[in-house]
């Protein structure tokens, strides 16, 4: 299997659920709220249209399960 | 995107063994990006790690690796080296590893100038192990061997390193990822050798035993007590007081040990007289 994510449906991030460890890293640093927790913790999105590429989440992802597709090279 | 590294890691191996929101993850990410920039070939590079939490990565990456014992890796790493000169050689080590049971590995590693890429996990704890307290734990930190604070000093490593003839010391952390990645980049281009520390989080040892929040409060905490070295020069000392001096610390060139090493080969098989 590709360990590329399943890209959620019309977001620009790319989550692979599998990988993630609900560390809360991710929700905690994005700037604009774009990325919040599931009931387990685990990341989801919550407002897609807000999310700037800055890529602040899929830098410190210490699992490799958000990449967000798009937006300027890292 | 993940998928622009996918090649350096052996996918099926993950999600990796570390705690959530350990940040090993970060700095590994770090290291195959350099080693990407860098244009190094993989069949040509080998990773060498000791024993540790931060040691594991080498199971995780694709490149020819070794997982050896406590605190040798820069051993095994020296004879990869010298038996085979044109492979990138790197090492990854823990605080412990690298600075306790391997200290004396270290200050001759460094002063023999032979062209490895070191990059230490500075968790300030041993994490595998169940939170002991390290040579580079921070005095008054706690930990399962330090419960009412640690009374020793700890090491500046890459002073240390410098003081041992390093030939390039540089250091970061895993909330400036970009920094990092230069950092280890610059390395592999210094012919000698080069050591990073890096600053890691644990989240779930150093972090619970100290209070010092969640696994994001930890990142944060990086980002807010450090300064890069351009920074810094420009401050007056009681403005950098207690803050974590980041980038390159040193770079000073050396002649490199499989180089002069080879230079004696040449003298004596090339028909020279002695
Ligand atoms: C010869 C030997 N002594 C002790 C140990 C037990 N041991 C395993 S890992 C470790 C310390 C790990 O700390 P560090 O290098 O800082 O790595 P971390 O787990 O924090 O990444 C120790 C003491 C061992 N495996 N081998
Ligand atoms: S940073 Fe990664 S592992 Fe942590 S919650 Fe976000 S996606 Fe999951
Ligand atoms: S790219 Fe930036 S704005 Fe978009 S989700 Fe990640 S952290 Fe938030
Ligand atoms: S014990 Fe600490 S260093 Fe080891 S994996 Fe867990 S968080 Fe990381």
């Amino acid at each position: 299997m590709s360990a590329v994510a399943e890209t959620t449906q019309q977001t620009p991030i790319a989550i692979n659920l599998s990988w993630c460890k609900a560390c809360g890293i991710c929700y905690a640093l994005c700037p604009v709220k774009v990325l919040g927790p599931d009931e387990l913790g685990k990341v989801t999105v919550i407002q897609a249209n807000k999310c700037t590429h800055c890529k602040i989440c899929e830098n410190h992802c210490p699992d490799y399960a958000i990449s967000v597709v798009g937006g300027k090279k890292s | 995107m993940f998928a622009e590294i996918e090649q350096y890691f052996r996918t099926e191996r993950l999600p990796h063994i570390w705690c959530p929101g350990c940040t090993n993850g970060i700095i590994v990410k770090s290291i195959v990006e350099a080693i990407q920039k860098a244009g190094l070939d993989q069949d040509k590079t080998v990773i060498v790690s000791g024993i540790g939490c931060s040691s594991r990565a080498t199971g995780y990456l694709n490149f020819n690796t070794l997982h050896t014992t406590h605190g040798r890796a820069l051993a095994f790493a020296t004879g990869v080296k010298l038996a085979n000169p044109e492979l990138n050689v790197f090492v990854i080590t823990g605080d412990g590893d690298c600075t306790s049971i391997g200290g004396n590995h270290f200050i001759h590693s460094a002063r023999r100038n032979m062209d490895l890429n070191v990059i230490l996990f500075n968790n300030n704890i041993y994490g595998m192990t169940g939170g002991q307290y390290s040579p580079m734990s921070p005095s008054g930190a706690k930990a399962t061997t330090a419960p009412y604070g640690n009374i020793e000093r700890p090491f500046d490593i890459c002073n240390l390193a410098i003081a041992s003839g390093a030939t390039y010391v540089a250091r970061g952390n895993s909330f400036n990822t970009r920094q990092l990645t230069d950092i280890i980049y610059n390395g592999i281009a210094n012919k000698g050798f080069s050591f990073v520390e890096a600053i890691a989080s644990c989240p779930v040892y150093y972090g619970r035993k100290n209070k010092l929040g969640n696994a994001a409060d930890m990142l944060k905490w990086q980002r807010d007590n450090c300064i890069t070295k351009e920074a810094a020069d420009r401050l007056p000392p009681e403005k950098k007081q207690g803050k974590i001096v980041t980038g390159i610390l040193h770079h000073e060139p050396a002649p490199e040990y499989t180089t002069e090493y080879q230079k004696i080969i040449d003298k004596f098989q090339g028909g020279e007289e002695s």
